[in-house]
């Protein structure tokens, strides 16, 4: 049966039509993917079905029945629960409040905390979810907060669900619970809606796949009958490479030279201990390591965001630790941050504003006190045509782009001022396969220019394809390097997981 | 000794109570993410009416309705304008202060032939002494003979707390002052919560602003609310938008503004002027409005209109 029938769906935002006459058909207890390059339309195609947006045309059926989906209320009564690509919890609460916040049980008027944090319990132990209920939201990890994300809509008996790209914040070991949780969730008759970017998931856990590609249906296809290339190709309209060309290259003098450092992570305890790096002109060094054993407090270090214990940071000779952010960005590095949200935007800035964040009040954005704004136009253009940011106009605010989009504008901005040292985290992350080709090839002629390339990335492959050099850091510390010419995967993974390595190639 | 103890402890109680009903008020409209500049003409307007009712109807207790009553319809237009037309919540708010205490002046001019104040309120509040309690030596005759808007303020205090942290309506309050994109997609309408929340807080400020003519004083006139609504503003910052942290926060701001009148008695004005301790209040609302306490515990989505179907 059809659970989910979408049917010439269209919606037009200013300057864009996100949906264009778009179909889907979804089937009872399947796991359907929904394919798309960034900015296709899949979040707002997806909004529309919970009803946060209305479409300008099209109807919607669920079950055989055709409904208006007039807001989220609508749609949970029709049984559609939705995991947001950004996470929707309300920081200072706990996971039970959130979970049953707009349908509380109350025993005479007051909040039956008691019964609620039993069924949390009960229904978080029988999809396998393990969530505290008492935790307060800000104090959890983002792996638990997405199982509470679930747990919301499944508190409110939906037996439809979307997963708007759930793995795109997550690390590998969460990814395979997910994927666990979803089999768990399809085993009880549930039928799930799957956004994605990383085909190998799709092959993985879906039935069937929808895709779309600049607002429109593509196709939908049984994933048996396909494979990774076929979707890839179909997804960005051309044949899209899995391979990165790289070239051998003699790498130079040191540019990032960390001796000894310590930071703190924010509750105080020691994150970085005692870490020593090195990364010189024309190489990429890749960071390899779980989630949490002080990546980010390192990164932070370096670029100034965070303030060291002790240790020294160099960058080609001259001593940057502690420096303000704009100094370290002054003296030549380039950070594209994990988080893009909070630091790589002002989401209310326009794209052309964000775009010169660093570099507004020097020439020649600048002239005196007097903002240039028609060199700061030129420059926006320039690099959304460049980097195929999708956007209206260059006006539009950071905040109405797409995930994907918003993290091409912020990579635009940092490769293009060609700093000697790039710092880029995670810089794939919710891209699509055509973005990511592109993103990785502009990383190795960053390289190829003689540039450093400091590369952190949850993503093995990624990890093993990019870099020269691979640092595995377990605890707050480099636990060993690693050739990614000759080394396995497996070898990486037993220092990840805080193992010895027998071939250390320390260079 | 012990006297000058139960006087301090009088004249606190007395002034905290207009501003913990004020600061109590607030705390709902904030913590739905609607920023409330407005306490002070919405105490006006509750001082205004009070004292003019009272005076029609020889009772204070139908002033004080009427005074909750004119609060609500004060507190509207900021509603609206903030939480549906999306307008800039102080600037929506300095113009309910303005528009509260220019109505009210004009009127009292309407009314009583050109005056500037209202006529001697005869029928004031009277202090309802609690039988028994007002027995315990020291502090009986300050806490347990209070004026009824005192018991109220502290039930008002006790019961926001209930309802804020216990029922499904203040969850979902708080839950709209911080992430209202988050609530929405929970089936709470983020409007009409906001809204609820404003008008309440209209009406507990109105009442605190009644407590000023018609119980401390007996009078409206221009000056009769002087900066009590920008003190439990500042009640509620230092408490941290909690209820209880704004009541002690206010308590504490009501024996800075009594310190006048305690000094007084100490014999405090013979080493500092009375103006210096009339203005420590008004110091230390600077202080809080100014940021430097608490911002860090403000309700996330604060100040920020909200749009459905936006990003
Ligand atoms: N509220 C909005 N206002 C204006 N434009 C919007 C809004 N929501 C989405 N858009 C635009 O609609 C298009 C589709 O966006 P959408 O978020 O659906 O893409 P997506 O397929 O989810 O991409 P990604 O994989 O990057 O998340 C984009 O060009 C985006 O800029
Ligand atoms: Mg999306």
């Amino acid at each position: 049966m059809n659970v989910v029938e979408m049917k010439g769906i269209t919606k037009r935002f200013p300057g864009i039509v996100a949906n264009d006459n778009i179909h889907l058909t979804v089937k009872e207890g399947e796991i359907h993917a929904l394919l798309g390059e960034n900015g296709a339309g899949k979040s707002t195609l997806m909004n529309i079905l919970f009803g946060l947006y209305q479409p300008d045309e099209g109807e919607i059926r669920i079950k055989g029945e055709k409904v208006h989906v007039t807001g989220p209320s609508m749609a949970g009564k029709l049984g559609i629960g939705m995991v947001h690509q950004h996470f929707m919890l309300v920081d200072p609460f706990t996971v039970t409040e959130n979970i049953i916040l707009g349908s509380e049980p109350t025993i005479q008027g007051r909040i039956d905390r008691e019964k609620a944090e039993r069924e949390v319990q009960e229904i978080s132990d029988r999809y396998g979810l393990r969530v505290d209920p008492r935790a307060r939201i800000r104090d959890i990890s983002v792996g638990m907060q997405q199982r509470v994300e679930i747990l919301k809509t499944l508190y409110r008996g939906a037996d439809i669900l979307i997963f708007d790209e759930p793995t795109a914040v997550l690390s590998p070991q969460e990814i395979d619970e997910l994927i666990e949780i979803m089999g768990n969730l399809v085993r009880e008759g549930k039928t799930i809606i799957f956004i994605t970017h990383k085909l190998k998931e799709i092959m993985r856990v879906c039935d069937s796949v929808t895709i779309i590609r600049r607002g429109k249906t593509i196709d939908t296809l049984q994933v048996k009958e396909t494979d990774e290339n076929r979707l890839a190709s179909m997804m960005v309209g051309r044949e899209v490479s899995f391979d990165v060309e790289k070239e051998q290259r003699e790498p130079g003098e040191t540019v990032l030279s960390i001796r000894d450092l310590r930071v703190a992570d924010s509750r105080g305890a020691d994150a970085v201990k005692g870490l020593d790096l090195e990364v010189r002109a024309g190489e990429i060094v890749g960071i390899a390591g779980v989630d949490g054993n002080g990546q980010t407090e390192l990164l932070e270090a370096i670029t100034g965001l965070r303030k060291t214990k002790s240790g020294r940071v160099r960058l080609n000779g001259k001593d940057i630790t502690n420096l303000k952010p704009r100094s370290v960005t002054r003296s030549g590095v380039g950070h594209i941050p994990e988080d893009r949200h909070r630091r790589g935007l002002v989401l209310d800035f326009s794209i052309g504003e964000n775009m010169v964040l660093q570099t507004y009040n020097l020439p020649p954005f600048a002239k005196g006190f007097r903002l240039q704004y028609s060199e700061i136009q030129e420059h926006a253009e320039k690099l959304v045509k460049e980097y195929d940011v999708r956007t209206p106009d260059i006006h539009t605010p950071a905040r109405a782009l797409s995930g994907g989009n918003q993290q091409k504008a912020v990579i635009a901005r940092e490769v293009e001022r060609d700093p000697d040292l790039l710092i880029a985290a995670q810089p794939t992350r919710g891209l699509d396969v055509g973005a990511i080709e592109f993103i990785h090839r502009r990383l190795i002629e960053q390289r190829d220019k003689g540039k450093a390339v400091l590369l952190m990335s949850l993503e093995l492959d990624e990890v093993l394809k990019l870099s020269d050099r691979i640092a595995v850091i377990y605890e707050g510390k480099i636990a060993g390097w690693v050739d990614p010419s000759t080394a396995a995967e497996e070898e990486v993974g037993l220092l990840m997981a805080g193992g010895k390595s027998g071939a250390e190639v320390k260079s | 000794m012990l006297d000058v103890l139960t006087n301090v402890l009088q004249t606190t109680v007395l002034y905290a109570t207009p501003l913990i009903l004020t600061a109590i008020g607030g705390l709902y409209s904030e913590r739905s993410g609607v920023v409330n500049i407005g306490l002070e003409g919405l105490m006006t307007i509750g001082a205004f009416t009070a004292a003019v009712v009272t005076l029609a109807t020889h009772s204070p207790w139908v002033g004080l309705l009427a005074a909750v009553a004119a609060g609500v319809l004060m507190a509207l237009p900021h509603a609206i304008a903030s939480v549906t037309f999306r307008a800039d919540q102080v600037v929506s708010g300095v113009a309910i202060n303005f528009l509260a205490l220019g109505v009210s002046v004009y009127l009292v001019k309407a009314m009583y032939d050109g005056a500037a104040q209202t006529p001697s309120v005869p029928e004031t509040l009277k202090r309802l002494p609690i039988p028994g309690l007002d027995q315990i030596p020291v502090i009986g005759p300050a806490l347990f003979n209070a004026f009824p808007t005192t018991y109220l303020a502290v039930i008002v205090v006790f019961l926001s707390y209930y309802i804020l942290y216990k029922t499904p309506f203040g969850m979902r309050l708080r839950a709209v002052g911080e992430h209202p994109r988050a609530a929405e997609t929970m089936g709470v309408n983020v409007f009409r919560m906001r809204y609820v929340a404003v008008l309440i807080s209209g009406a507990l400020a109105s009442a605190g602003g009644a407590g000023l003519s018609i119980a401390i004083g007996s009078e409206f006139n221009e000056t009769t609310v002087a900066g009590h609504g920008f003190i439990s503003l500042a009640a509620l910052i230092f408490g941290k938008w909690h209820p209880f942290g704004a009541f002690g926060a206010a308590t504490f701001f009501g024996f800075a503004v009594s310190l006048a009148l305690i000094g007084q008695i100490f014999g405090l004005t013979a080493y500092v002027p009375s103006e210096v301790l009339n203005m420590l209040p008004y110091i230390l609302t600077i202080l809080a409005l100014a940021g430097f306490v608490g911002r860090a515990e403000a309700p996330a989505a604060i100040g920020k209109p909200y749009e459905t179907g936006g990003r």
